[in-house]
């Protein structure tokens, strides 16, 4: 059964000063679904509308960030949720509850001048509902499976290191066991080492949970490690979704063909081509297929028409005239 | 031009300190069309209440109080202008040249910065009327309160100065072989303009305020009309106790709606160009 | 051979004065040599904390070395004072900068750098000249003077700005290139394009650069030497593809153990 599912969704950033209006299509078009205990991945590189999409997703959405089209459904134990319709006080019950966020910058989650135990106590008291006392020590066996000291929550965010803090910031996003978590590039700042520690630790915890995770990186190789599916987008459009081990071994799109034949590997010095071209401008986006511009298997019907994302085996959707052969 | 429209049009704090500032400006450019020099006296009956005759009044010194009222606000606000503009130069060399140095540069220039910081000004500058008596002039005041009023924002600066001098712009404009004056200049000069023109606001403000107090207590040169002098005037003549109460109505009046206007713009251009949120911008 | 640059018992510490507290080793006691004459990718890898960026910094002269000395091209760095002697040792070696839309002012236009960097550092007169010196360094790099000129940096992408820094380094000759993660702000995409430009500038132009990064996978692909950097000392250094496939220090092998691989694991599913 799908937590998540977005139909049809466009979110631009409608601007108009002195009489001129400009729309950015940051998303412009998506629809896709998060099942239960899955780890969804999402790739894309900067203007491809990935941070729009989950802000729209967390209903986190500001002027002149507009929600124009389509919507965004949450399916938790206590009915659907359609989020473009929910009231403030609905939203307030559902975060840290049933919907978390874990962030590239810990510190937007921790207050640097309070004791850690503080954001325990403002983020999930009053939706574990238990005294003092109690609480506490679910906190602190919470902890415990993320292989942290209960030491941490008389520290000061700046006494910890920075793959601590991503820690205590995924017990925060995980004490009240949410069924959706949204997690945005919450690995990028963090050393090779600590990086692969974290994401195991995301790992282990989701499986635990059987939770959602909406895992958001421009990292190929994190979605590799960590994805069960994987959705690649592209100038605010889905390009190619599929099982990450699918995508990884035949990419359709040439988009994705690209970005998985230039990884670099250690121990492998076989020259990698570059893309040429820059990412479109998303104020001004090419007709038709937004890749065609960079496409080397472009033709006339790309720059004419925009390929729907279809099916093109069970579970593999791609959005493409002219897939790479399987 | 078009962001001055729109500002205009959107932010009611600016549009109404531009109407006031330019009733006000407007007013001291009449000075020019006087038919009468500004220290000449008794050319008109003194003492009239303002009529349609003369819209302000006469003084008891003989003088149409709308055509002297013209010459004050002229004198006072480019008396404003002037320490305003010295003293931000001041405190834009002082305030670049710390930053980007730093060192040894920097805390000398800081250290001289916090002694004007705390010095107290009234009364030195009392203390330099005494010491000058009939040699003090306009000119000479204003140069000196150029002189003690940069400190506040050269520490400003220098703080901005401090955060670009380590930004990788200024490294790339140094490999490009761009010598310390472009730098500053070319570089860094545009991200402090916008602190410098909401503070030149605050320091006219303040510069005509203390001219003000120094003028009624005639601790400056008499002889030059401006607001304080006016009121100097009036006072030695017991204006109010003699029921001559437009002599210090209307100049209080003027410099009243100059200090809101100039308040109200620094305000509205304050929150416009906040540094902070023009340096977060261009952080993206 | 003589050297182009020799580091030698090279140390960096911050602090430790009568009032500035415990003394803090950024870099300690590092030597190396790079050959004149014999351009390659010397690497520097390691965490935030390893001391490489300061490294580089000290390479550049930007800050000066607390003990040991940097000699290039025979010229001990702490006796450059003069501005003539500091713009002859900037011709020779330029910087590349992590974040490109940082290294260039936000409210300027990029082409400026350029033209400055003609006028002042290849002693080019003439606008025409400047125009072209501009323009022949940006075709080195894949773009030109008319796709640049007039523009500010929000109108290029990150790898428009970064070839657009890489130009400007070029356009007064020098004979080594720093370069300061130059790729981690690049989209994936561009990436690739950026890397395989670093090994043309060594085989076309014959081109020294020292290639800073955490990212063992792109320095595999373009390094010659490799030196592995951890809390300020060097753990480790030799040939790249030896070291790296084969690594010898506790420290590097835990580093390359670390490396995400893009293979997805076999087995059908994760779960």
């Amino acid at each position: 059964m799908s937590v998540l599912a977005v139909e049809g969704l466009r979110a631009w950033y409608r601007t108009s000063a002195l009489g001129v209006s400009r729309d950015v299509r940051a998303v412009d078009g998506i629809s896709f679904t998060v099942e239960a205990d899955e780890i969804y991945g999402l790739a894309g590189e900067s203007s491809s509308g990935k941070t729009t999409l989950i802000k729209t997703i967390a209903a986190a959405t500001q002027p002149p960030l507009e929600v124009v089209a389509g919507t965004i459904t949450f399916t938790f134990p206590g009915g659907a949720i359609e989020m473009q319709r929910a009231d403030r006080r609905t939203l307030a019950s559902i975060r840290w509850r049933h919907l978390s966020y874990i962030m590239q910058g810990s510190m937007s989650v921790l207050n640097p001048v309070r004791r850690i135990r503080h954001a325990f106590v403002d983020f999930a008291f009053r939706h574990i509902g238990e005294p003092k006392p109690r609480f506490f020590e679910t906190v602190r066996a919470h902890l415990a499976r993320l292989r942290l000291e209960p030491d941490v929550l008389d520290a000061y965010p700046h006494q910890l290191s920075g793959g601590m803090r991503q820690r205590v910031t995924i017990a925060l996003a995980t004490v009240c066991r949410p069924e959706f978590i949204i997690a945005d590039e919450p690995t990028t700042a963090l050393d090779v080492v600590v990086q692969k520690d974290v994401l195991a630790m995301i790992r282990e915890i989701q499986r635990e949970l059987g939770s959602s995770i909406l895992f958001v990186t421009h990292d190929m190789a994190v979605h590799a490690n960590l994805a069960d599916r994987l959705g690649i987008m592209y100038g605010g459009r889905l390009v190619e979704e599929g099982r990450t081990a699918d995508l990884f071994r035949s990419p359709r799109h040439p988009y994705t063909a690209h970005l998985i034949a230039s990884l670099p590997r250690v121990g492998d010095t076989t020259p990698k081509a570059g893309l040429s071209g820059a990412p479109p401008n998303l104020a001004d986006p090419p007709a038709g297929c937004r890749f065609h511009p960079r496409c080397p298997r472009a033709s006339d019907i790309c720059r004419r028409e925009v390929p729907p994302l279809e099916p093109l085996a069970p579970g593999h959707r791609v959005a493409c005239f002219h897939p790479e052969p399987a | 031009m078009r962001s001055f429209l729109a500002l205009l049009k959107s932010n009611r704090q600016f549009a109404s300190g531009v109407v006031l500032l330019a009733l006000v400006a407007g007013f001291a450019c009449l000075s020019f069309f006087s038919p009468y020099p500004p220290n000449d006296s008794f050319v008109v009956p003194p003492d009239l209440p303002p009529s349609p005759e003369y819209w302000f009044g006469t003084t008891s010194r003989g003088q149409e109080l709308f055509w002297l009222l013209t010459f004050a606000i002229r004198n006072t606000l480019v008396f404003g202008i002037v320490v305003a503009v010295l003293s931000r130069l001041l405190a834009l060399l002082i305030g670049l040249v710390a930053g980007y140095a730093g060192g040894w540069v920097d805390r000398l220039l800081m250290s001289i910065n916090d002694t004007f910081i705390v010095i107290p000004l009234f009364p030195i500058l009392v203390l330099f009327y005494f010491v000058l008596k009939d040699h003090m002039s306009w000119g000479l005041l204003a140069l000196m309160m150029a002189f003690l009023g940069w400190s506040y924002d050269a520490r400003l600066i220098r703080s901005v100065a401090l955060s670009l001098r380590h930004r990788e712009f200024t490294e790339t404009g140094i490999f490009s072989g761009m010598s310390t004056r472009q730098i500053l200049v070319e570089e860094h000069l545009p991200y402090v303009l916008p602190i410098v023109f909401s503070t030149t606001m605050n320091n006219i403000n303040w510069s005509i305020g203390l001219e003000v107090t120094l003028s009624v207590l005639g601790f400056t040169d008499i002889n030059t009309p401006t607001i304080g002098v006016m009121i100097y005037w009036a006072n030695q003549h017991t204006a109010l106790v003699a029921g001559i109460w437009w002599w210090i109505f209307f100049p209080v009046l003027l410099v009243v709606m100059t200090f809101i206007g100039l308040f109200l713009l620094a305000v509205s251009m304050n929150e416009y160009i906040d540094p902070r949120s023009r340096l977060g911008r261009s952080e993206r | 051979m003589s050297a182009l640059l020799e580091l030698d018992h090279v140390s960096r510490f911050y602090g430790g004065g009568l009032f500035a507290g415990r003394r803090v080793l950024a870099v300690n006691d590092v030597s190396l040599r790079l050959e004149a004459g014999r351009p390659e990718i010397f690497t520097v890898v390691g965490e935030s904390g390893s001391g490489k960026t300061t490294l580089a910094r000290m390479i550049l002269n930007m800050v000066p070395a607390s003990a040991g000395t940097i000699r290039f091209l025979g010229t001990d760095l702490a006796t450059i004072h003069s501005g003539a002697a500091r713009r002859a040792f900037m011709r020779k070696v330029q910087p590349i900068f992590q974040n490109p839309f940082e290294a260039f002012n936000p409210m300027k236009r990029v082409d400026r750098y350029l033209f400055a960097t003609a006028r002042r550092m290849a002693d080019v007169a003439t606008d025409v000249a400047v125009a072209e010196a501009a323009d022949s360094a940006l075709k080195s790099v894949g773009l030109s003077l008319a796709e640049v000129r007039g523009r500010f940096p929000h109108q290029l992408s990150g790898g428009q700005l970064q070839r657009v820094a890489i130009a400007r380094a070029l356009i007064s000759k020098p004979a080594l290139l720093v370069a300061d993660e130059p790729v981690s702000m690049i989209d994936a995409s561009l990436r690739a394009s950026i890397v395989n430009l670093l090994r043309e500038l060594r085989d076309r132009n014959g081109l020294t650069i020292i290639y800073i990064t955490h990212d063992l996978a792109t320095a595999y692909y373009v390094s010659d030497r490799i030196i592995v950097m951890r809390h300020g000392s060097v753990v480790e250094s030799g040939n790249a593809r030896t070291v790296l496939d084969n690594p010898k220090h506790p420290y590097s092998q835990l580093l390359k153990s670390s490396v995400l691989s893009p293979e997805v694991p076999t087995g059908v599913s994760h779960a």
